[in-house]
């Protein structure tokens, strides 16, 4: 069937009957080739129509900071400054309150290399347990993990919220690294993997060998999950960078925000949307705006650019069953 | 929890504060919000990515990944980068759009992100970033159905748009269940999206639009945990029962 290349599902809803009968001789579309033409250029023009919904706001987005605030306004949306404006824009972001931006994101990227380790740490052993060993209670333990996956974690933000603020932990690193240390997804998938790719035999041979309940694990079970590790890695990693009302009402100090946060901190404290909360004479402007932006969101940007097959294979892990 | 059912004191309230935050008069209006963006935002969810999933997966072979990662990329702009990046897009002044923005003579931010309007953005910003995910996931359910019954509703004389509608639709229709719970309880949970759009508005986007938001004000602003708990916990209570619902109701995760 390799040779239909076109099928284009714009077409019309009725089919003649003689068509349908010269598809039964020869498997074959047999329509007017003008139709077939017509059809194609509808599933393209669509197909570009939505490309530029999704596409425009970025090509806009990492064009902005080529121009100044006055060309942003009154030039092409899409057109290019230049690249000497660039670089004016990047010290001019930089240079806010004394390079709070690269705090941002070493802040970003602390907390979430701190609670992607975390959950790795608490995941994949838990997932394994789930998955390899028999206990009272596991298949409660596995509805629970599959019900609190489900529910939306900022659901939880200000219990945990108040938690923290109990133990005296709020506006601490420790604050949002705790909570992204519990990643019930993570536990899902692992225990996917080590319930069809492991088999028990395997395990039960080492422990006749000598090995400890932790050799296996450590030394035959880890080793074989590398590629696990890596995939809750990367959904530990996207959420966690990107998350914002969790840090948001963690931290009180600006100095401690992550970059979403920081986003924030900007729009309310500068002249870019907020001509009246901006202090003094902010130079932060549209452009400023845009480039701190793209600071914020490269690392997942290219993180999701080599990991759209790692995104397919996590979504539908739920439901096929080998 | 507890403090949801206790007082600031800490004595046993039984369920009064729900009742005094039921009665207050932002509560209403913050889950009316959330209940029109949620119906704007989950019938366009369904409608758009289906519409693009079929479209691509009946389309021209070769494009297809070209197109699911155009989709797919503005996913990495969540959270607060894609409130940015569409204030931009709805301010008349720089956006690229501003033609479309015309049509419906908005002229200044101000004008776009009126409260009547914010529904229908906030679906169109989350749509934005989450729309291209699922449509992988569609793309990769549709993948999964076999050549065999494809081809043979070809034989039987099946139009494009008759596959699409008789055959793939129903094979992947517990994914578009999935979609549908998953999205509808991260909706309830809509926090970034108003309180960013609430900054740059000069005060005419009320800090307590979503339920969320009100429940973070009550916390802070007037210092009641306890009514703050209580809108968590109404909250919690959504977010839970269709996450047990769709855990234990329909076969999509079977363990075992």
């Amino acid at each position: 069937m390799a040779q239909v290349t076109a099928q284009p599902a714009a077409s019309q809803p009725a089919t003649s009957a003689s068509s349908a009968a010269a598809a039964r001789v020869t498997r074959r579309r047999r329509r007017p080739p003008s139709r077939r033409v017509g059809a194609l250029l509808a599933w393209f023009i669509v197909m570009l129509a939505f490309t530029a919904f999704f596409m425009v706001p970025v090509i806009w987005l990492l064009l902005a900071p080529t121009k100044t605030e006055h060309q942003l306004v009154f030039e092409n949306p899409l057109a290019f400054g230049s690249f000497r404006t660039i670089l004016h824009t990047w010290d001019q972001m930089y240079n806010f309150q004394a390079h709070e931006l690269l705090e941002w994101l070493g802040n970003s990227a602390r907390y979430s290399v701190g609670g992607v380790l975390l959950a790795l740490a608490c995941a994949v052993p838990a997932g394994y347990g789930l998955a390899l060993t028999e206990f009272i209670g596991r298949k409660v333990l596995l509805g629970i993990t599959l019900v609190v996956m489900i529910m939306p974690a900022s659901a939880l933000v200000l219990p945990l919220f108040l938690e923290m603020d109990l133990i005296h932990l709020s506006n601490s690193a420790w604050s949002v690294v705790l909570p992204f240390g519990f990643f019930p997804f993570g536990v899902y998938l692992s225990y996917i993997f080590f319930s069809s790719t492991i088999p028990k035999e395997l395990l039960a041979a080492a422990r006749v060998d000598g090995c400890s309940e932790w050799g296996v694990f450590r030394h035959v079970a880890l080793p074989l999950a590398r590629p696990i590790v890596a995939l809750v890695g990367f959904f530990a990693f996207v959420s966690d960078w990107t998350n914002f009302f969790l840090p948001y009402v963690m931290f009180y100090d600006d100095r401690q925000y992550p970059l979403p946060v920081g986003l924030q901190y900007l729009i309310a404290n500068t002249a870019a949307f907020n001509p009246l909360g901006a202090s003094g004479n902010s130079p932060v402007e549209g452009p400023e705006l845009a480039i701190a932006t793209i600071v914020a969101i490269a690392p997942v940007f290219i993180v999701f650019l080599f990991a759209q097959r790692a995104l397919v294979t996590g979504m539908l892990a739920g439901a096929t069953k080998e | 929890m507890y403090l949801s059912l206790t007082s600031a004191g800490g004595n046993w309230v039984g369920l009064s504060n729900f009742f005094s935050t039921g009665r207050d008069f932002r509560f209403l209006p913050a889950f009316e919000h959330i209940a029109v963006y949620l119906s704007i935002w989950l019938v366009a969810l369904v409608v758009l990515v289906l519409f693009l999933a079929l479209m691509l997966h009946g389309g021209v072979r070769r494009t297809v990944p070209f197109f699911r990662l155009l989709f797919y990329l503005p996913g990495a702009l969540a959270g607060a980068a894609s409130v940015l990046v569409w204030l931009f897009m709805l301010d008349p002044q720089v956006s690229p759009w501003h033609f479309a923005l015309s049509l419906f003579h908005f002229s200044s931010l101000d004008q776009t992100i009126l409260p009547a309007h914010l529904p229908a953005i906030f679906a169109v910003i989350a749509f934005w970033t989450g729309a291209g995910g699922w449509i992988l996931v569609m793309n990769g359910a549709l993948n999964n159905i076999s050549d065999e019954v494809i081809d043979s509703a070809k034989i039987d004389g099946a139009n494009a748009w008759q596959l699409a509608v008789r055959v793939k639709l129903p094979l992947i229709k517990r994914w578009v269940v999935y979609m549908l719970i998953l999205a509808f309880a991260a909706g309830t949970q809509l926090f970034v999206e108003p309180q960013l759009v609430g900054e740059a508005s000069l005060g005419m986007v009320s800090t307590s639009w979503s339920p969320n938001q009100l429940a973070y004000y009550f916390a802070t602003q007037n210092g009641n945990f306890n009514y703050a708990a209580s809108i968590s916990v109404d909250l919690l209570i959504v977010g839970l029962m269709t996450a047990t619902v769709l855990v234990f109701r329909s076969k999509l995760f079977e363990i075992e």
